[in-house]
C-alpha cells in the first residue's frame, strides 16, 4: 500500500492564522529521499503549510503523519526530535550565537541529543561533515551568526537543520535573496541531500530551480492545491503556469 | 574620601541589584514574562534565610535555604499560575502583582512588620581597612566581591557554555529554537529556577544590610526594573552594567541630593530611553 510507504502524509489539513483561513484542505504525500516542491504566489499559504508540518502553526483539523504516526498538534520540538528539520524562511539564524554554537545547538542535550542515523545508508551528519559540505562556514566558525552574509546564513540554516540528521527537511524559500551562483549551490546541496536519502519538502519562488530538482510538484493557490504532478507535466501546462504562478518580476519558468 | 566611600556603597548595592536583575532580565528575554513578583521572591527568600540563621546560627546555610526555598516556590508559581496565562502579558503582569501581594501578606503574618536584620557571622562583621586610610564595613565590601563572582560565573555560563548558547538562542528566536528540538518549556523552567535562586540569595544577603521589612519588595523591584530597562531587557551584560550604573547613581544621589534620590535614578533613565529606547544592550523584540 502506497500510504504505508510514505514518510510524510498530510491529509486534508485546515489551518488558520489568527482568524484567517489559510490552508483549506490540503493533502500530500512524500516518500523517503524524495524532493517535493510546493509552488505558488506570495500569500497563498506555502509558509503556513511548512509551519503546520513543523508544529509551529498546528492545523485546526486534518492529520499529519510521519511514517504513519500522527504528529498533528505535537510540540514543535517533539516533531524536530522525530526527524523533521526546518530551514525557515528568512533563515532565522541565531544572531548572537557563533556559527559553531548555531550548528551544535540541535545536537545539544536540551535538544534531546543527536539523533542516530539509520543502520544502513550514508553516515550521519556531524560538525565535521557539515563543515566539509559548507566550506564557507568553516572559515567563519567563530563568527557571530549576525555577522554572516545572506548566502552564508543560508548555508548555516541548512547545516543547522542537518545536525539532527533529519529524515525530512522542510525548506522555505532557500533561494530567497541569493545570487544566481548561490542559488545554484543551494540546488546542488538539495541534490546531494536527496542522494543521502533525505526527503525535502521545498517551498520556492524560484520556479526554474524547483522544477529542475523536484520529483513531484504541487501548486498552491488560495489555500488549495490546483495542480499536482511531475515537473514535466507542469512545464507543459501553460494554463496553470499563467494563472497560478503568474510570473511576476524577474521570476522565470525555465 | 566621601566620594570613594560612596563609590563602594554604590558598588555593594550594584552587587545586590545584579543578583536580582539577572534572573528578571533572562526570564523576560526568553519568554517575555514580566515577573513583578520577583521582589516578593527576594523578600520571602530573605525571611526564610533569616529564620534558618536564627535556628541554626549558620549564615551560609541561611543563604542556601533562602535560595532553594524560592526555587521551589517559583517553580509552583510558574507551573500553576504563569504557564496557564500563555502569551497574555497583561494577565501575567496583573497576576504576578497579585502573587507579590499575597506573598508579602503571608510574610507579614509570619515575620511581622518590624525591620529585621539577618545576623551576619563573626568573620563578616566589623570594619575593613582599605588603602588610603578608608574604613569600611567588611560585610558590604565582601558583598561586592560576592556580586562580582556571581556576575563572572553567570557571564561565563551564558557566553561560554552550551547551555548558555541555548538560552541565548531562546532569547534570539524562541520559536526557531523549539523547531530545532529544544524543549523550550524545560529551558524556561531552568532559567526561571536560576533567577529565583539568585533572588532568594539576594534577599538573605541584602537583608543583612538593608534589613527586611514590609514594602522592601517593591523598593528593590523598582531598582531592579530600572537596572534591566537601562541595561536592556533580556541582556545579561545589560544587567551587569545596569546594576553598576544604578547602584552608583543611587549612592551618589543619596549623598549629594538626598531629598531627590528617586528623581536622580529616574531622570537619567528617561534620558537614556529617549536616546536608546532598547537600553544599552537591548535588542529590538
Amino acid at each position: 500500500m502506497a500510504q504505508a510507504e510514505a514518510l510524510l502524509t498530510v491529509r486534508d489539513i485546515h489551518t488558520y492564522y489568527g482568524d484567517s483561513y489559510v490552508l483549506q484542505g490540503l493533502s500530500l504525500a512524500l516518500r523517503e529521499g524524495q524532493i517535493v516542491a510546493i509552488l505558488g504566489r506570495n500569500g497563498m499559504g506555502k509558509t503556513t503549510l511548512i509551519r503546520s508540518v513543523a508544529g509551529l502553526t498546528p492545523p485546526r483539523s486534518g492529520d499529519i503523519l510521519l511514517r504513519g504516526e500522527p504528529i498533528t498538534g505535537a510540540r514543535s520540538y517533539d516533531i524536530a526530535r522525530r526527524g523533521v528539520g526546518l530551514v525557515p524562511q528568512g533563515r532565522r539564524i541565531f544572531t548572537s550565537l557563533t556559527v559553531r554554537e548555531n550548528l551544535l545547538l540541535p545536537a545539544s542535550v536540551l535538544a534531546g541529543g543527536r539523533r542516530g542515523g539509520p543502520d544502513e545508508g550514508p553516515p550521519e551528519w556531524d560538525l565535521d561533515e557539515v563543515l566539509d559540505q559548507f566550506p564557507q562556514l568553516k572559515a567563519r566558525i567563530n563568527n557571530l551568526g549576525g555577522a554572516l552574509s545572506g548566502g552564508e546564513q543560508q548555508m548555516l540554516a541548512i547545516g543547522r537543520a542537518l545536525m539532527r540528521n533529519p529524515d525530512l527537511i522542510l525548506m522555505d524559500e532557500p533561494s530567497e535573496g541569493l545570487s544566481p551562483r548561490l542559488v545554484e549551490q543551494v540546488g546542488d546541496i538539495m541534490t546531494t541531500l536527496k542522494k543521502r536519502n533525505h526527503a525535502i519538502l521545498l517551498v520556492e519562488q524560484n520556479i526554474g530551480m524547483a522544477l529542475a530538482i523536484a520529483d513531484y510538484v504541487y501548486v498552491l493557490s488560495v489555500g488549495k492545491f490546483v495542480f499536482e504532478g511531475p515537473p514535466s507535466e507542469l512545464t507543459a501546462n501553460a494554463e496553470v503556469i499563467d494563472r497560478h504562478l503568474g510570473v511576476t518580476g524577474s521570476e522565470q519558468v525555465a | 574620601m566621601s566620594f570613594i566611600i560612596q563609590t563602594i556603597n554604590g558598588l555593594s548595592l550594584a552587587a545586590l541589584l545584579f543578583l536580582l536583575s539577572a534572573g528578571f532580565t533572562l526570564t523576560f528575554g526568553l519568554m517575555r514574562v514580566v515577573n513583578l513578583a520577583h521582589g516578593a521572591l527576594y523578600l520571602i527568600g530573605g525571611y526564610v534565610g533569616l529564620s534558618v540563621v536564627w535556628t541554626t546560627d549558620n549564615f551560609w546555610l541561611g543563604i542556601v535555604a533562602g535560595g532553594f526555598f524560592v526555587v521551589v516556590l517559583a517553580a509552583l508559581i510558574d507551573r500553576f499560575l504563569i504557564r496557564p496565562t500563555g502569551e497574555n502579558h497583561l494577565a501575567q503582569v496583573l497576576l504576578t502583582v497579585g502573587v507579590a501581594i499575597v506573598i508579602a501578606d503571608i510574610a507579614l503574618a509570619i515575620w511581622g512588620g518590624d525591620n529585621l536584620r539577618v545576623p551576619t557571622p563573626e568573620m563578616l562583621r566589623g570594619p575593613i581597612f582599605l588603602p588610603g586610610d578608608i574604613i569600611y564595613p567588611r560585610y558590604r565590601f565582601v558583598l561586592i566581591l560576592f556580586g562580582l563572582a556571581a556576575a563572572v560565573i553567570m557571564w561565563v555560563l551564558y557566553r561560554r557554555t552550551q547551555i548558555g548558547a541555548i538560552v541565548r538562542a531562546g532569547v534570539d528566536d524562541r520559536e526557531m529554537a523549539s523547531a530545532l528540538g529544544i524543549n523550550i518549556n524545560l529551558l524556561f523552567a531552568l532559567v526561571f529556577a536560576v533567577g529565583a535562586f539568585l533572588a532568594g540569595v539576594a534577599g538573605v544577603v541584602g537583608g543583612a544590610f538593608l534589613t527586611l521589612y514590609p514594602g522592601v519588595e517593591w523598593e528593590i523591584l523598582i531598582l531592579a526594573l530600572v537596572v534591566v530597562i537601562v541595561g536592556g531587557l533580556g541582556s545579561l551584560e545589560g544587567a551587569i552594567v545596569g546594576s553598576v550604573i544604578v547602584g552608583l547613581i543611587d549612592a551618589y544621589g543619596r549623598w549629594l541630593m538626598p531629598e531627590m534620590s528617586y528623581f536622580v535614578i529616574f531622570a537619567p533613565m528617561a534620558v537614556l530611553l529617549l536616546v536608546r529606547p532598547t537600553g544599552i544592550f537591548g535588542q529590538e523584540h
